[in-house]
């Protein structure tokens, strides 16, 4: 028999009160990939990972990780799987290595063994110039190699990272991603969940959520190539005007403004969707370039996500 | 200035409306004035009554044994033992037994004639207010006693009173004597719960604890992990406090040291469940602090630290004999003033290890590796 995937959810459901947080999710995550979860806030990302870390129980479904049932396992798991908190959370009153050094110690490493690890972990992760500085003392990405770190100390099988560069610059970020991936070859699973879409195209494959429900997933190439919309760039002298106008057309399922241009994606089974709009808009007397262009991740996020009537919801 | 009352009054309003959603809070409101006037107005009572007597009677008369009657029918003292002689009316004084012995030598009849004074109360003198309590035995049943016993004699009462007084442990009256021991055990129920009332709740507050919990961690490893340095900042302090009284205060230390620390570190322990239990219970740190200080009041107050325990009603001492405090009080006052051994205080001792146990075990099921 065949290792069991890294998580396996199955109608897994969490209620706060009156709001359904995450709604009847069932998926899948294969091993030794980075698995996102993509989604706005409030879409149920950080109660889904809390349900498979064994932090929040489950309002209805059930849930394996690493082939062990949650949260009932859960106590049986902490030696295997590691956990990077949205909000930093080691001890800003202790350094680098005081840090590193508790968590060792609370994951039973030997003493010998406690000096290599910290060591290497530090030099990985660039922290050994900084390691007797405090936590708190620490920039926005520094503090993110420390959690980092700390969430990698105990080799892992399966990491869950909950949003974890919503507060860094885009140069740590890309170091960060780069250090994922050097987990994942190292036969690490990885659970990252984001709103960056740059981010999400990286991961191996992506849950799409929204409002608690789960409503895409697929690799991130196979999600832009089947993307149920036609996507025109417009470009225009009066995109505000432009923008009024075309949203009137039946097919135009969705504008955004970028700059000069408009980004529009339109039903489709729409014969010529690019000459569709640039006649419309000559008729009103804007002159407009159109082309139809690949569809990227951000459009995808927005079919799956914009409600019935313009634009269909889940695929 | 009208938009100046009117920002005024949306101020005033917003805070009635934070007070009326924060539930601890009201309830300070409310419950704080209501246990203080309770607990002032009917609980204590500086008038000492039922202090536990022995009587060692060694004249063994009709008239001797109406003394002793007497001395129970003014109210001050309950007669709860009989024992042959001053020797060991002391020792009971010691171990904490009584706090009043009446001698009564076996010349009695005789000093009764000639006007010498007839007996002797031994006064635990430790509490100055226990101490005039006992003094004013002496002067107020006796003269119609005496005149009862013998007709006449009234006239030739002794001018120090029918009874001498002998006090113990405290003759001068002191009250640092008395207060610092206790002040040993208030300082220690303040810092100590204060300490780790807010040891988890800073830890959910600052988000750690979601890390925390993640970690193999067990909650009775975290607890206990939790306390032990408090138990190191708990000698230091009592040992600091200890040293002003002696330096500063003349304070005697007439028990043994290892006695002292044992007590205390027994004591010591069992507050710091208490703060604990409140961690588990509090969302916010000022909410810790909230019901740390609403758990200290009622212990100051019937601990018998501000008042003496033996004028408290009986539902008050039973309330009291929950709380930690009241039974290190007995203790440290034993072990300092008295050269009391701490294995014949263990109906002290064995209610701070109960408490220990029971609200370890509560704060360590109320601590859940969870968050919801």
């Amino acid at each position: 028999m065949s290792e069991a995937p890294a998580i396996q959810a199955d109608g897994l459901t969490r209620r706060f009160g009156e709001v359904l947080a995450v709604d009847d999710l069932t998926l899948t995550v294969p091993r030794r990939c980075i698995y996102g979860f993509l989604g706005p806030n409030g879409s149920g990302k950080s109660t889904t990972i809390r349900m498979l870390c064994g932090l929040l129980m489950p309002s209805a479904g059930s849930a394996r990780v690493l082939g062990l049932p949650v949260p009932d396992e859960a106590e049986g798991l902490r030696r295997r799987v590691g956990y990077m908190t949205q909000r930093f959370s080691l001890y800003e009153d202790l350094s680098i290595r005081e840090n590193l050094a508790f968590l060792a110690r609370i994951f039973g490493l030997g003493r010998r063994e406690i000096d290599q690890r910290l060591r290497r972990q530090m030099d990985r992760f660039e922290l050994s110039s900084m390691a007797r500085r405090t936590a708190g003392s620490l920039s926005g990405g520094q503090k993110q190699r420390l959690a980092l770190a700390a969430a990698t100390l105990h080799e892992p099988e399966l990491l869950f990272l909950d949003e974890p560069t919503s507060a860094v610059d885009p140069e740590s970020r890309r170091r960060f991603w780069e250090h994922l991936f050097e987990l994942v070859d190292e036969g690490a699973t990885v659970l990252v969940s984001t709103h960056f879409m740059d981010e999400a195209e990286r991961c191996h494959r992506l849950a799409i959520l929204d409002q608690g429900r789960l409503v895409a997933d697929g690799r991130p190439d196979d999600l832009m190539r089947d993307v149920p919309a036609a996507v025109v760039e417009v470009e225009c002298a009066e995109p505000q005007r432009a923008r009024r106008l075309l949203l009137e057309d039946r097919a135009v399922l969705h504008i955004a403004q970028l700059g000069m241009r408009l980004h529009a994606l339109l039903q489709p089974e729409v014969d010529g969707p690019e000459q569709r709009l640039a006649g419309r808009l000559r008729d009103a007397g804007i002159d407009a370039g159109t082309r139809l262009i690949r569809a990227s991740l951000e459009d995808v996020f927005v079919m799956a996500t914009t409600p019935d009537g313009r634009g269909g919801a889940a695929p | 200035m009208k938009r100046s009352l009117v920002r005024i009054a949306a101020v005033a309003a917003k805070e009635f409306r934070h007070l009326s959603r924060d539930r601890l809070s009201g309830a300070m409101i409310l419950g704080i004035p209501l246990v203080m006037t309770l607990l002032f107005g009917y609980a204590i009572n500086t008038d000492v009554r039922d202090l536990p007597a022995a009587v060692a009677d060694q004249a063994g008369t009709t008239a001797s044994r109406a003394l002793a009657a007497a001395v129970e029918a003014s109210g001050v003292v309950r007669i709860v033992d009989r024992v042959p002689d001053a020797a060991a009316l002391e020792r009971r004084l010691a171990d904490g037994g009584i706090v009043v012995g009446l001698y009564i030598p076996a010349d009695f009849e005789h000093r009764l004639a000639d006007g010498r004074p007839v007996g002797q109360l031994l006064v635990d003198g430790s509490d100055p207010v226990v101490q005039n309590a006992a003094r004013a035995l002496t002067q107020a049943p006796l003269p119609a006693l005496l005149d009862r016993v013998r007709p006449g004699a009234a006239g030739a009462e002794p001018a120090g009173g029918a009874l001498a007084v002998r006090a113990y442990y405290n003759p001068e009256r002191r009250s640092p004597v008395f207060i610092v021991p206790g002040l040993c055990g208030v300082i220690l129920t303040l810092t100590m719960v204060l300490f780790t009332a807010v040891a988890i709740v800073r830890e959910r507050e600052r988000g750690n604890l979601e890390l925390l919990i993640t970690t193999p961690v067990g909650s009775l490893e975290l607890m206990v992990g939790k306390i032990l340095p408090y138990v190191v900042v708990g000698y230091l302090q009592a040992s600091l406090i200890l040293a002003i009284g002696v330096v500063l205060f003349d304070l005697p230390v007439r028990g043994s040291l290892v006695d002292f620390y044992g007590g205390a570190g027994v004591f010591v322990l069992s507050i710091l469940t208490l703060g604990l239990l409140i961690s588990t219970l509090a969302a916010t740190q000022f909410q810790a602090f909230q019901m740390t200080f609403m758990s200290f009041l009622p212990q100051l107050l019937l601990s018998g630290f501000m008042f003496p325990f033996d004028g408290m009603p009986r539902g008050a001492q039973l309330l009291a004999e929950l709380f930690p405090l009241t039974h290190f009080l007995r203790i440290v006052r034993g072990v300092v003033l008295r050269d009391a051994d701490l294995m014949l205080m263990a109906d002290d001792v064995w209610p701070l290890l109960a408490f220990f146990v029971v609200v370890m075990a509560l704060a360590t099921a109320r601590f859940r590796k969870r968050l919801d």
